[in-house]
C-alpha cells in the first residue's frame, strides 16, 4: 500500500479510538434527555470521576484490569444515582432551568471536590500490557482494539438493552408520554434511577478506558471530553441512542481529521462551528425526530 | 414591627427624591473613598468587582429571567468586549495623554460585543429553550478558542500590561448607567414584549408583538452591557487570557443572577452584591482577619483545620450553596418581585390596585 493510505488508515483507527469514548460519555447525555428533557450537565466530571475511581482500584487496592473495569463501573453508576435522587429528583416539576443550573453546580462540586483531594495531574499505570502488531504497515496496539471492542461490546449490550427488555421499554415509555406511564404500573422513579445507573456506569467504563488510552489524569478532565460527548450527542440527535454513536464516531473523526490536516489547537474552534451550523440549519441532529411546537 | 417607624419607612420610600438622593451619595462616595483613601485599597477593589458584576448580572437576567431564554455566552461576550477595549487603550487611542478616551474604549467594546450579541439574537430566530443554551454555549467556545488562536492578541499566554484606567468613580457611572438603561428597557413597550415571549412566544406573535425584533434589541443590550462590564474588568485586573473567560465565568454569573431570584434588577444587584462579598470572605486571609478578635484558643485550631483551606475549600462550597439554592429555593432571594424604587410611577399605582394591603416589607410585589 502507498504510505498515504496507510496514513489515513492508522488515523482511521485513532478517530475509532476516540469516537467509542466518546460515544460512551454520549450515551449517557442522550439517554437522560430522553428520558427526562434535562441537559445532565455533571455528566463529563462523572466520566472524571470515573478515571479517578480507576487510578484508586488500580494503585491503592491493586487490582487487575477487569475487575477496576468493574469496581469504576459500578462506582460511577452509584454516584450518578445518588445525583439523581438527591440533587435532580426534586426539581422534577421545577422549571427546567432549574434542573440545568443544578446540574452545572453539581458538575462544579465534583470537580472542586476532587481539585481539593488531588490538586495535581496523576499518572495513570499501565493495567495492560501493551503489544503491538503490524497489519500491512498499521501498527495496531493491543490498548486500542481493547477500547474499541470493548466499547462496541457496551453499546450492543445497551442498545439489546434498550430496545429487547421489559426495563428498556418501560424507558422508552416515559420518554414518550410521563403522565400515561404510571397508570400503566411502571415504576417511573426506579427506571429513571436505572437510567441514570447505565448512564453513569458508561461514563465510568469511558473513565477508565481513557486513562488508560491517555494515562495522565487531572480534575479538570471531565470538562472538554463531557463538551465533546455533548455535542457528539446533539449532533446524532439528542434523545436518541444510536444517534448518539453515530455522532461520537462522526465527531471523533473530525477531530482526528483536523489535528492531521491543521494546527491542533484549530480543532475545538471547528469543532465548535460544526455545532453551531449543525444546530441553526438541523437541530433535531443526525437521527433525531423533529417535533412540533404545539400551540 | 413598630407601625410609627413603618409609617416613617412607607413615608420616605415614596419620596420622589430619594433616588436621586441616594445616587448623588454614591457619587460623592465613590469620588471621595480613592480621594481620602476612606477604605483600603483591597476594599475599594472589591466594590468595583461588586459594580462590574452588578453590570453582568443584570444584563444577564434580561436575557435568562425576563426572556426566559437560557443564555451561556455570557463570559464569551465578556471577553469580546475586554479584548476589544484593551487592544484599544494599548494600541490606538492615546489614552497616556487623554485619559478621558476610556470610555471611547468602553464604547467600542460594547459596539463589538452588541454585533455578537445580533449573531445569537438571529439563530434565536431558529431555535430555543435546550438548542438556544447548546447554540450560546458554542458561541463561548469559539471565541475562547479564536481567541486561543490569534497570535496577535497574545494567543493562550493573554494580553499583558492593560493600563489601569477602571477607577471607583468610572465603575460607579457605568452600573448605574447601564442599570437604569435596562431597568428603562425591561419597563418600555418592548421590555412588555420580552415578558410575553417568557410566557409564551406564539401566542405574543399572535398579538403582534415583533418577537423578532425584542428578541435582537434583548439580546444586543445584554451583550453591550456584559461587552462593557469586560471592558473595565480589563482595566481593572491589567490582565486578561482566555482561560479568564471559560464556562466557569459563566456558572459564576448565572450563580449571581439566580441567587438574587429572576426577572427582578433589585435582586440581581442584591444577587451580585452577595455574592462577591461571600466569595471575598472566604479567602483565607479575609476570613483570618475577621476572625482575629477570637481568642486564640479556639482561633488557632480553626485556623489549622478550616481557614487554612479555605482557598480550595470556598471553591467547593460556592457550588453546592449553588445546589442548595436551586432545591431549597428556587425563587430566590427576590424572584419575581421588585424594589418600589425601580418600579416607573404609573406601573407601581396599578400593581398597588392588584396587591393586597398586608404586603412584604420591602415593596410591592411585581407580578408580570
Amino acid at each position: 500500500m502507498n504510505p498515504d493510505t496507510i496514513y489515513w488508515l492508522q488515523q482511521l483507527l485513532n478517530a475509532l479510538q476516540l469516537g467509542s469514548i466518546y460515544a460512551l460519555i454520549a450515551l449517557g447525555y442522550s439517554m437522560v434527555y430522553g428520558i427526562l428533557t434535562m441537559i445532565n450537565f455533571a455528566h463529563g466530571d462523572v466520566f472524571m470521576i470515573g478515571a479517578f475511581c480507576c487510578l484508586l482500584a488500580a494503585t491503592a487496592l491493586g487490582l487487575p484490569f477487569a475487575p477496576t473495569l468493574l469496581l469504576t463501573m459500578a462506582g460511577t453508576a452509584l454516584l450518578g444515582v445518588v445525583i439523581e435522587r438527591l440533587a435532580y429528583k426534586p426539581l422534577r416539576n421545577a422549571p427546567r432551568v432549574s434542573a440545568i443550573i443544578t446540574a452545572l453546580g453539581v458538575g462544579l462540586f465534583l470537580q472542586n471536590a476532587t481539585l481539593a483531594l488531588s490538586p495535581y495531574p496523576k499518572a495513570m499505570p499501565p493495567l495492560l500490557d501493551n503489544l503491538t502488531w503490524q497489519f500491512a504497515g498499521i501498527s495496531v496496539s493491543s490498548l486500542q482494539l481493547i477500547v474499541i471492542c470493548l466499547s462496541l461490546g457496551l453499546m450492543l449490550v445497551l442498545d439489546h438493552v434498550v430496545h429487547r427488555t421489559p426495563v428498556g421499554m418501560a424507558m422508552r415509555a416515559i420518554a414518550w408520554d410521563k403522565t400515561l406511564v404510571p397508570l400503566m404500573g411502571i415504576p417511573v422513579n426506579l427506571i429513571i434511577s436505572i437510567t441514570f445507573a447505565i448512564g453513569a456506569g458508561l461514563a465510568g467504563a469511558a473513565g477508565t478506558m481513557y486513562s488508560l488510552a491517555y494515562p495522565v489524569i487531572d480534575p479538570q478532565m471531565g470538562i472538554m471530553v463531557g463538551w465533546k460527548a455533548f455535542i457528539a450527542a446533539v449532533v446524532g440527535g439528542i434523545g436518541n441512542i444510536r444517534g448518539a454513536m453515530i455522532g461520537a464516531f462522526i465527531l471523533g473523526g473530525v477531530e482526528i481529521m483536523v489535528v492531521a490536516l491543521l494546527p491542533s489547537t484549530y480543532r475545538d474552534f471547528i469543532v465548535f462551528s460544526l455545532l453551531l451550523l449543525l444546530v441553526i440549519i438541523r437541530p433535531q441532529g443526525i437521527l433525531g425526530q423533529a417535533r412540533e411546537q404545539k400551540v | 414591627m413598630n407601625t410609627r417607624l413603618w409609617r416613617h419607612w412607607e413615608w420616605l420610600l415614596d419620596r420622589p427624591w430619594l433616588l436621586p438622593a441616594l445616587l448623588a451619595g454614591g457619587l460623592v462616595l465613590a469620588f471621595a473613598i480613592p480621594q481620602y483613601q476612606l477604605f483600603n485599597n483591597y476594599i475599594q477593589l472589591i466594590l468595583m468587582y461588586i459594580g462590574i458584576n452588578i453590570i453582568l448580572t443584570v444584563s444577564l437576567n434580561l436575557v435568562n429571567g425576563y426572556m426566559g431564554e437560557f443564555s451561556l455566552a455570557h463570559a464569551g461576550f465578556m471577553a469580546v468586549g475586554a479584548y476589544t477595549s484593551a487592544l484599544l487603550t494599548m494600541e490606538v487611542l492615546p489614552v497616556g495623554t487623554y485619559p478621558s478616551l476610556f470610555p471611547v474604549a468602553l464604547l467600542a467594546g460594547g459596539a463589538a460585543t452588541a454585533v455578537l450579541g445580533l449573531a445569537v439574537a438571529l439563530s434565536s430566530f431558529r431555535v430555543r429553550g435546550d438548542y438556544l443554551a447548546i447554540i450560546t454555549l458554542a458561541f463561548l467556545m469559539i471565541v475562547k478558542s479564536a481567541i486561543e488562536n490569534v497570535d496577535a492578541i497574545g494567543g493562550p499566554r493573554g494580553l499583558p500590561g492593560i493600563p489601569r484606567l477602571t477607577t471607583l468613580p468610572w465603575v460607579f457611572f457605568w452600573t448605574v448607567t447601564l442599570v437604569w438603561l435596562v431597568r428603562n428597557f425591561v419597563y418600555s413597550h418592548y421590555g412588555r414584549g420580552i415578558l410575553s415571549i417568557r410566557e409564551d412566544e406564539i401566542a405574543s406573535d399572535l398579538m403582534s408583538v415583533d418577537t423578532r425584533r425584542v428578541k435582537i434589541f434583548a439580546f444586543m443590550l445584554s451583550s453591550f452591557c456584559a461587552g462593557i462590564a469586560g471592558g473595565l474588568f480589563a482595566h481593572l485586573l491589567q490582565f486578561i487570557s482566555p482561560r479568564v473567560f471559560d464556562i466557569v465565568k459563566t456558572t459564576e454569573i448565572l450563580i449571581m443572577v439566580y441567587l438574587g431570584g429572576i426577572a427582578s434588577i433589585g435582586g440581581s444587584i442584591i444577587g451580585a452584591t452577595l455574592y462577591t462579598l461571600l466569595l471575598e470572605v472566604l479567602r483565607p486571609s479575609t476570613m483570618a482577619s475577621l476572625l482575629s478578635w477570637l481568642p486564640a484558643p479556639i482561633f488557632d485550631p480553626l485556623y489549622e483545620y478550616f481557614i487554612r483551606h479555605l482557598g480550595v475549600l470556598r471553591m467547593v462550597i460556592m457550588p453546592l450553596a449553588l445546589v442548595l439554592v436551586m432545591l431549597y429555593w428556587p425563587r430566590g432571594i427576590m424572584g419575581m418581585r421588585e424594589f418600589r424604587g425601580f418600579v416607573p410611577r404609573r406601573d407601581r399605582a396599578a400593581h398597588h390596585a392588584l396587591d393586597t394591603p398586608a404586603e412584604s416589607p420591602h415593596g410591592t410585589a411585581d407580578r408580570h
